[in-house]
């Protein structure tokens, strides 16, 4: 199974196996990752799931769809590195994938 | 404080609250037992799918889980389902359960949502026939989704967001679909004509058939009473059907909460730390009535960040860090294409301003009251969703001819407004 990282704003860090299939958000839900929350269940409609995700690890997920960016648009803290993690699914090739937590968790 | 965060506390109701109560309740350190006891047997799951994917059929029961089972586990939280508490004893600090259990309680927390409003026809109240659905819960659409086949005769009664949601999932699977209304429009007590009129052409687009200003009087069943043959209205008119759906509206489950004798207005009344007239009892989700900073008014919500943030804030306050629940009403609704999210609480509006326009399929309307901003819906616009949601909550004035600028990015809207 895959690993992801999840790095909060303060550094401390949280390793999980993520089954093949899930979304990003799914798996820190399923662990409690402060600061995705993932209220509207993954329906790309609330952006509690926003996490930065490493440049060298972009060019293994699908770019984000407009309506994931749409969302993004006027979220707080957004960077070029923004995307929400319900959108997001774990493929073998996510191995190792960091996601960083913004700073303001809702 | 910290002897009762080693009590035990209770969460009555096992839905979108309840489950965020609990493992915020551990989060914000409450050591002693944590029961959530709900007549559903599942474990919280998500609603909202029921009326759109899992209708359809696209995604399994397992997938609405909110959480799995081992997160609640790890957390050390009871989970105990497909039980009812019947009643709340305060005197004596106990819950009884309907299968003769009872439970002690330190907190007490009400998560009991709602149930359907019921259609007030007699014929059906003795029993209910086998093509009549409400639709609330998972064992609901289950029922319901055996019925579902192509070229069946669907006839919903209320035009308001489950109805058209259940609309769009019926007509794209092939069934013959007619909405009954008894307002003028549909959606007439969440927004504008405008919204109503938009969503009403792309329903009948599709193919389906909206009857509006039509009240439901009673119902036909065939010889041996089992199924409804036919609904007929107020005016005489019949519509036959070989199923049907009611979505007119919920009831907030507050008869736990009366009969114990704490204080219900439309919703268990709570104040903004989701505390009842009783100090150890709490309530969150759709069955309060509770202040709302930004309007100035008790409000009665049905929605899941309602349920969801609600429970963040009581889930703190229980645990001896109060935290105001101060947050903007905010809801979504899927329909075929179209993302409807809207923020906000519209009525009151003096001034509609559109950015984009309906037929595109793709816009913001923004409802203001002297040069504020009270609410918006969005049709596939996420940005000015969620532009929306901060110059409300940071009540930032607008200039309405900006709003209604295309040539004007909505990021700008926000540092200039
Ligand atoms: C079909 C449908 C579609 C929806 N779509 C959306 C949407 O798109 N967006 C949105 O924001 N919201 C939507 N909603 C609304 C949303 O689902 C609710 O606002 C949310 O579920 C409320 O959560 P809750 O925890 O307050 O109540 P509920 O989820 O209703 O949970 C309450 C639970 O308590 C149980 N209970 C009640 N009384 C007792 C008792 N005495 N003892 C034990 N258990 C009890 C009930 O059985 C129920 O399981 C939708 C709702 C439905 C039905």
């Amino acid at each position: 199974m895959p690993t992801i990282i999840f790095i909060q704003p303060d550094g401390s860090e949280q390793r999980i196996d993520a089954p093949l299939g899930l979304s990003v958000m799914q798996v820190a839900v399923n662990h409690q990752v402060p600061g995705i929350l993932g209220d509207c269940g993954g329906s790309c409609s609330c952006a509690t799931c926003h996490g930065y995700v490493e440049r060298e690890w972009a060019q293994h997920i699908p770019v984000a769809e407009p309506y994931e960016n749409d969302m993004l648009t006027c979220a707080a803290d957004v960077t070029e590195s923004s995307r929400l993690s319900c959108q997001i699914i774990v493929t073998p090739q996510l191995d190792g994938l960091v996601i960083r937590l913004p700073p303001t968790s809702r | 404080m910290s002897e009762v965060l080693s009590g035990t506390a209770i969460i009555v109701g096992a839905g979108h609250a309840a489950g965020e109560l609990a493992t915020h309740m551990r989060d914000n350190g409450w050591r002693g037992r944590i029961s959530v006891i709900g007549e559903e047997g599942s474990l919280p799951y998500h609603r909202p799918p029921l009326s759109k994917a899992y209708l359809a059929g696209t995604v399994t029961a397992q997938s609405l889980l909110i959480k799995p089972m081992a997160v609640f586990e790890s957390a050390n939280i009871e989970f105990i389902g497909g039980v009812r508490v019947n009643t709340i004893d305060r005197a004596g600090s106990r819950v009884h359960l309907a299968d003769g259990r009872t439970a002690h309680y330190d907190r007490l927390i009400l998560a009991t949502g709602g149930r359907p409003r019921p259609l007030p026809v007699p014929r059906i109240q003795q029993r209910t026939p086998d093509n009549f659905h409400y639709l609330r819960t998972l064992a609901d659409v289950d029922r319901m989704r055996e019925q579902f086949k192509p070229g069946k005769r669907l006839v919903i009664i209320g035009g308001g967001y489950v109805g058209l949601e259940v609309a769009a999932v019926a007509i794209e699977r092939g069934l013959n679909v007619t909405i009954l209304e008894a307002l003028p429009r549909v959606l007439a007590r969440v927004t504008a004509p405008e919204l109503s009129a938009f969503y009403a052409a792309r329903h009948r687009n599709a193919g389906v058939e909206i009857r509006t200003d039509t009240q439901v009087e009673d119902v036909q069943l065939d010889p041996s009473g089992n199924a409804i043959t036919a609904v007929v209205s107020v005016d005489g008119s019949w519509f036959e059907a070989d199923l049907v759906v009611v979505g007119i509206g919920l009831v907030p489950n507050v008869e736990l909460a009366s009969d114990a004798g704490l204080a219900v207005d439309n919703g268990i009344l709570v104040d903004e730390f989701g505390q009842t007239s009783d100090p150890d009892i709490y309530a969150a989700g759709d069955c309060t009535n509770h202040p709302n900073r930004f309007f100035g008014r008790r409000l009665r919500l049905e929605s899941v960040p309602n349920a969801l943030e609600q429970a963040r804030c009581v889930a703190a306050s229980v645990c001896g860090k109060p935290k105001a629940y101060v947050s903007v009403p905010w809801f979504w609704s899927d329909q075929y294409h179209l993302k409807l999210k809207m923020v906000g609480l519209s009525q009151g509006y003096d001034q509609l301003v559109m950015r984009g326009t309906t037929e595109s399929e793709c816009f913001a309307a923004f409802y203001l009251k002297d040069g504020y901003l009270l609410a918006v819906d969005t049709v596939n616009r996420a940005p000015e969703f969620m532009l929306a949601k901060r110059l409300i909550s940071e009540r930032i004035r607008v200039d309405p001819c900006r709003l209604a600028d295309e040539g004007i990015p909505v990021k700008d809207l926000l540092t200039h407004p």
